[in-house]
């Protein structure tokens, strides 16, 4: 099973550095927002915990949002997902590939995106705390959205169908992310974000638990 | 390699009352039909006879409304996985990702499928459907007809008992159609059991051991190839089809 999902991540990795279709399309979405977010709202120290994370998280997610549409619409064209699914694994495995898929290519971006947002706020580097919620709110999109994304590609509007599925899904995470990265940014304790740390967990078990169930219903005619 | 076929199962494929629906439509409506081990049957029938509906739930890539589909004598919804492993499909749409190589592409599916010693297996389907040369050339970058056998070389690699075939000719012109004929020729002989759909009448009546004609969900007319002429066939498929009147 392992070996299967590995094999679909490094088909769309492989897929993705000769097309860079997905990574490039978010990361100039995001950079994007960022900037013209920081010209609006400015970069002074008071904004830092007030504002800076919904910057950052609002670009990420919107971001998120234009890659998600094409990890399926890649294998609608020349019926590929039909070829996946003649393969004989659980659809489970089909999903869990192409969400290792999704997350992968939301942390590279976010791996670009986010030292660009530090430096544009005067902020330190090097922010553990950051990265940690930064994976943990990736994983919670890349679950959702590889499920919504699997679901939209068979409708005639996909590119407006996954957000309108996919966004009020995944609230829960944008809610928690914000509220985990403010006091980060503004650096203080850990505990002060132990909490939002805990519902990001939870809402990641949830959502991977949920969409590796329901997968099958979604991609068989 | 059918380490979970019944000892009884002498038939390859046994479909009993197989329907499918589609809303208000049946796209298939009662098929009842039998296949023996290493044969190829031909299945003829009009656009929207429902050819590639029976195919696709022989398939499973599709479940039926009613009925079922034993595959050597499995019900191919009880073991999905351990089915597909037995079967193989070849369409007019090629399942290749554009973006990899002829060799990628094979290996990637070669993965999926858990073959064994997977390089010595693709340098045989290879050969077999003549791409050598283009192996490290982009799938999307090959003509249709060299997309189509690298298709085929993709449908046999895991070595499927049972190959399913939608129209695989469908786009190709004649000399790509030919070789395309040729090498399915290769790859269908043998144990393999075989069921393919066509338009070409000449074509399936030249490739299959019985045939059955489909209009409108059910199958109207079923005979072997040897009790049949070219003429015969023409005649009988007029006869019974809307394209017929």
């Amino acid at each position: 099973m392992f070996v299967k999902i590995i094999a679909i991540l490094w088909k769309d990795i492989l897929t993705e550095f000769r097309t860079r279709e997905i990574i490039v399309s978010v990361f100039v979405f995001s950079l994007l927002v960022m900037v013209i977010f920081s010209f609006a709202f400015g970069t002074g120290v008071d904004i830092t915990e007030s504002i800076a994370p919904g910057i950052l998280w609002v670009a990420l997610t919107f971001g998120g949002v234009t890659g998600l549409n094409r990890i399926f619409a890649v294998e609608k064209e020349n019926s590929r997902l039909e070829g996946l699914m003649l393969c004989p694994v659980d659809r489970a495995v089909i999903y869990w590939g192409k969400l290792t898929a999704s997350f992968t290519f939301m942390l590279a971006v976010a791996i670009v995106v986010t030292p660009i947002f530090l430096a544009l706020f005067n902020l330190p580097l090097f922010l553990p705390g950051l990265a940690l919620i930064i994976v943990l709110a990736s994983l919670g999109f890349a679950a959702v959205g590889t499920l919504f994304s699997a679901l939209a590609v068979n409708t005639r509007a996909r590119d407006i169908m996954l957000p309108i599925l996919f966004l009020p899904v995944v609230v829960p995470v944008i809610i928690a992310a914000v509220k985990a990265t403010a006091p980060v940014l503004a650096g203080r304790p850990w505990a002060d974000m132990l909490i939002w740390l805990q519902i990001l967990i939870a809402f990641d078990i949830i959502y991977m638990v949920v969409a590796t169930l329901v997968f099958g219903f979604v991609v068989e005619e | 390699m059918n380490k979970d076929v019944p000892a009884a199962a002498t038939m390859a494929i046994e479909v009993e009352g197989l329907e499918k629906s589609f809303g208000e439509h049946r796209a298939l409506r009662g098929i009842d039909l039998t296949v023996s081990r290493g044969e190829c049957l031909v299945v003829f029938g009009p656009n929207g006879a429902g050819k590639t509906t029976l195919l696709k739930i022989l398939a499973t890539l599709m479940k039926p409304s009613a009925g079922r589909v034993l595959l050597d004598g499995v019900d191919i919804w009880e073991k999905p996985v351990e089915i597909r492993r037995r079967i193989s499909l070849v369409s007019h749409q090629t399942f290749l990702y554009d973006d990899l190589t002829v060799l990628e592409n094979l290996r990637f599916y070669g993965k999926m499928y858990d073959v064994a010693d997977l390089e010595k297996r693709i340098r045989e389907v290879i050969s077999w459907v003549r791409i050598e040369p283009r192996l490290h050339d982009r799938a999307g970058t090959l003509s249709r007809g060299l997309q189509q056998r690298v298709s085929i070389a993709r449908a046999v690699l895991h070595n499927p008992s049972l190959l399913f075939l939608d129209e695989p000719e469908v786009g190709l012109d004649p000399h790509a159609s030919a070789m395309v004929r040729d090498v399915l020729g290769t790859v269908s002989s043998g144990n393999r059991t075989v069921v393919m759909t066509t338009h070409n009448l000449e074509r399936g009546l030249e490739l299959g051991d019985s045939i059955v004609i489909i209009d409108r969900g059910k199958i109207v007319y079923q005979a072997k190839r040897d009790k049949l002429s070219k003429a015969d066939l023409r005649q009988v498929y007029n006869r019974y089809t809307e394209a017929g009147g």
